[in-house]
C-alpha cells in the first residue's frame, strides 16, 4: 500500500539533474543566441529611448498642452480635459515628472507594439477557427501565468533592461486587444457580410470595408485593456531595469516609506483613469452612427 | 438584346442537403426519402430537391412557400452564395458552377444583384456610401460612384437623406436604400429575398408600386421570394411554389389560381380575394353574342361584374385589344367567385 501512502516522484537526483538540463538547455541556446537577439531588438530600444528622452527634456508647458490636446481629441469633454492638466501639474508639483515622463514612453511603444501585433493575429483568428483553437490556449497562457515567472527567460536572454522590461510588459498586455479584435469581427452581422459577398467584394474588400470598421468599437475596447494592463505592469517590469514610477515604488516597498509608496501609486492610477476616459472617448467618436439612432 | 422569351436563368435538377455527408445523402433524396425521414434518420436536411425552373428574362418570377420551404437556400443558388450539392444553375448559359472565385466576383458585380429581407445595410455607411457600395467594390472612383448613387437614391425617392447614416432610417425607407444598392450596379437581374416582408401592410404596397414602377422601365429580369400571394399575385408573372424544397407547382398566377396542382397550394389561394385575383380571360368561353357589353380580357372579375350590372346584361363580349375573343357569362363569374373545396 505504499503507493497510496506517498505520492511517486523522480528521484531527487533525477529531478535535480532535470531542471539542471533544461537550465543548460536555455543557458546555451541564451548564449549562443542572445546577441542575435538582442540586435533583432536594437530598434526597439533605439526608439524607445528616443521617445524617453524626446518625454523627458521637452519644455514641461509644452507636454501638458500635447496631453490636453489629446484629451480633447480623445473624450470631448473639457471636464476630461481640465481633470488632465491639472492631474499632470500636480504630478509635476509633487517631484513625479521624470519618472511619470518615463512611464508614458514605455506605456505608449508598449501599447504600439500591441497594437501592431494583436490586432493582425486577431484578424488571423477570425479568419480561420484553427487559427483562433491554437492561439487561445497561448493567450490564456500569457494571461495566467505569474509575470515573475516568465521574467525568468527574458533576463536570462536579454539582461536587466529596458527591452526585457518592455517584452515582459508586452507579454502581459497583449491578449486583450488578440482576443477582442478576433471577437468584434466574429461578432459583424452575418447578414451585411452576406450582403457583401453578393456584390462581388474580396476578401480584403470584407476586411477592410465592413468587419474592422464595424469592429472597431471592440478593438478599441482592446486598445483600452492593453493600456491599462500595461500600466499595471510598470510595477514589476522596474524590478528588471525599467525606469518610471514603478521604482519609486519598489523602494518605498523595500524601505516601508508609505508616502513615497502612496504619491507613486496614485499617480500611476491618475494616469490610468486618464488614460481610459480618454481611449474609451476615442472609441466611442468611431461611431457616428450611433449616435441619435432612429430619428424618424 | 435578348428576347421576351429567352430564359436568363435557368435551373436543373438541383439539389441542396444540408449536413456532413451531403453528398451521399442525395442518393436517399433521389430514391424518394422524405425530408422529415432524412431528418430523422440521418440527421441531414433536404433544403432543396430536384428543382427545375426557366426564369425568362425581363419578367418576374416569384418564389413562394412556407417557412422553411427552401426559398432563400434557392435564391441563394443563382450566385452561389450557396453550393449545390448537385445539380446546374445557368445564367444566360453560362454554369455558375464552373466559375473560378475571381469569375464569380465579377458575376455578382456586374450581373446579379441582390436585396435582402432584413436590409443588410452597413451602419457605418451613410444612405449615400450603402448605395454606391457595389459600384466601389467594382473599383469605380469616388466622384463617378457618388453621382451615380444620387441618381438611385433618387428613383426611389430619398434625396436629401444621402448623408443620413441608415440606423436613423425608418424599415420602409431602408429597404428603398437596399433596392437603390441592387439597382446602382445596373445588373440585369435582380435577386429579391423576402424584401417586402418585415414592412408593414401600406409600405409595403408603396414598395411594390415603386419596383413595378422601376421595372415597367428596367426590364430587369427578377426573382422575388414571398409568402404572401396577394403581392406574388401583383408582382409575379410566373409563380413557383415550394414545398420541403420541391417545387410543386410552376405556372402563371391565373393558373395558379384557377388550378392548384395540389392541397397544399390550394390552402395558399384559399383565402385570396377571387374577384381581384382572377382575370376574364382564365374563365371565358368562346363565341360571342352581338350587343353585349364588352370586358377586356385582362380585367378581372369584380370588374367584369361592375359592367355586366351596370349594363343589366347577363353576358359580355370579351375584347383583346379591342377586338372580340370570346364571352363570359355571369354565372361563370359567380361561379369562379365562389371559393372552392
Ligand atoms: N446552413 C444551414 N444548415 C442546415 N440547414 C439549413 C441551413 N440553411 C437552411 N437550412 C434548412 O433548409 C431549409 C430551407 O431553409 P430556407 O432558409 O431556404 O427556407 P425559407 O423558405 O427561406 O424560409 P423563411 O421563409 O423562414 O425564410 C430549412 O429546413 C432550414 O432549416
Ligand atoms: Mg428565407
Amino acid at each position: 500500500m505504499e503507493l497510496f501512502d506517498k505520492f511517486p516522484t523522480l528521484g531527487d537526483q533525477e529531478l535535480r539533474d532535470l531542471k539542471k538540463a533544461i537550465d543548460r538547455g536555455f543557458r546555451d541556446f541564451s548564449r549562443s543566441h542572445g546577441e542575435a537577439i538582442e540586435n533583432f531588438f536594437d530598434p526597439l530600444l533605439q526608439f524607445l529611448v528616443w521617445f524617453e528622452r524626446l518625454l523627458q527634456t521637452s519644455p514641461w508647458p509644452l507636454i501638458v498642452l500635447a496631453v490636453a490636446v489629446f484629451a480633447w481629441l480623445g473624450a470631448r469633454n473639457w471636464l476630461v480635459v481640465v481633470g488632465t492638466v491639472a492631474a499632470f501639474l500636480a504630478i509635476g508639483y509633487l517631484g513625479m515628472w521624470r519618472d511619470t515622463m518615463a512611464t508614458l514612453a514605455i506605456v505608449s511603444v508598449a501599447t504600439l507594439i500591441c497594437i501592431a501585433v494583436g490586432i493582425p493575429i486577431g484578424i488571423a483568428m477570425a479568419r480561420s477557427d484553427r487559427v483562433q483553437a491554437a492561439i487561445t490556449p497561448l493567450l490564456d497562457v500569457m494571461q495566467t501565468i505569474p509575470s515573475f515567472v516568465y521574467l525568468i527567460p527574458v533576463v536570462m536572454l536579454l539582461g536587466i533592461g529596458k527591452v526585457p522590461g518592455l517584452i515582459a510588459v508586452c507579454i502581459y498586455a497583449l491578449p486583450p486587444i488578440v482576443r477582442l479584435t478576433n471577437l468584434g469581427i466574429r461578432l459583424v452581422d452575418r447578414e451585411v457580410l452576406e450582403a457583401a459577398d453578393a456584390f462581388g467584394a474580396s476578401y480584403t474588400q470584407k476586411l477592410f470595408g465592413v468587419q474592422i470598421p464595424l469592429a472597431l468599437p471592440n478593438i478599441f475596447a482592446g486598445v483600452n485593456q492593453t493600456i491599462m494592463m500595461s500600466l499595471a505592469m510598470v510595477v514589476i517590469a522596474s524590478m528588471i531595469g525599467v525606469k518610471g514610477l514603478g521604482v519609486p515604488v519598489l523602494r518605498a516597498i523595500s524601505n516601508q516609506y508609505l508616502a513615497l509608496g502612496l504619491m507613486n501609486g496614485l499617480a500611476i492610477v491618475v494616469l490610468a483613469i486618464i488614460f481610459d476616459r480618454i481611449s474609451q472617448g476615442f472609441g466611442k467618436n468611431l461611431q457616428k452612427h450611433r449616435r441619435d439612432e432612429h430619428r424618424h | 438584346m435578348s428576347t421576351d422569351t429567352d430564359t436568363k436563368v435557368a435551373i436543373r435538377d438541383l439539389y441542396k442537403i444540408f449536413g456532413p455527408r451531403a453528398a451521399v445523402m442525395t442518393e436517399h433524396v433521389r430514391a424518394g426519402m422524405s425530408k422529415d425521414d432524412l431528418l430523422d434518420r440521418h440527421g441531414h436536411v433536404v433544403g432543396l430537391r430536384a428543382i427545375d425552373l426557366d426564369v425568362t428574362a425581363h419578367h418576374i418570377q416569384v418564389v413562394m412557400g412556407l417557412s422553411g420551404s427552401g426559398k432563400s437556400t434557392l435564391i441563394r443558388h443563382i450566385n452561389r452564395l450557396i453550393e449545390p450539392t448537385a445539380g446546374e444553375v445557368l445564367v444566360d448559359g453560362v454554369d455558375v458552377l464552373g466559375m473560378t472565385q475571381q469569375e464569380l466576383r465579377e458575376f455578382r458585380r456586374s450581373k446579379a444583384s441582390m436585396v435582402f429581407q432584413r436590409f443588410a445595410l452597413m451602419p457605418h455607411r451613410t444612405v449615400a456610401d450603402n448605395v454606391a457600395y457595389g459600384l466601389r467594390v467594382q473599383g469605380i472612383d469616388r466622384a463617378e460612384s457618388a453621382e451615380r448613387s444620387r441618381h438611385w437614391i433618387d428613383r426611389v425617392g430619398l434625396t436629401g437623406y444621402e448623408d443620413y447614416y441608415t440606423t436613423q432610417l425608418s424599415g420602409g425607407m431602408q429597404q428603398r436604400v437596399g433596392l437603390a444598392r441592387a439597382l446602382a450596379t445596373d445588373a440585369e437581374i435582380l435577386l429579391m429575398d423576402e424584401p417586402f416582408s418585415a414592412l408593414d401592410p401600406l409600405i409595403r404596397t408603396d414598395m411594390q408600386d415603386i419596383l413595378l414602377d422601376l421595372q415597367s422601365e428596367l426590364h430587369k429580369t427578377i426573382v422575388f421570394i414571398t409568402h404572401d400571394l396577394e403581392e406574388a399575385l401583383r408582382l409575379g408573372n410566373n409563380i413557383a411554389i415550394l414545398r420541403d424544397g420541391e417545387a410543386v407547382q410552376i405556372g402563371t398566377p391565373q393558373e395558379i389560381v384557377m388550378r392548384p396542382a395540389d392541397d397544399y397550394v390550394a390552402e395558399f389561394i384559399k383565402d385570396i380575394n377571387r374577384g381581384r385575383a382572377i382575370e376574364v380571360a382564365s374563365i371565358m368561353e368562346s363565341g360571342h353574342v352581338n350587343g353585349a357589353p364588352e370586358v377586356d380580357a385582362g380585367a378581372v372579375l369584380d370588374d367584369a361584374l361592375q359592367s355586366l350590372i351596370g349594363a343589366g346584361a347577363e353576358v359580355a363580349t370579351v375584347t383583346r385589344d379591342g377586338k372580340p375573343v370570346g364571352s363570359v357569362r355571369l354565372e361563370r363569374i359567380a361561379a369562379a367567385l365562389a371559393r372552392p373545396d
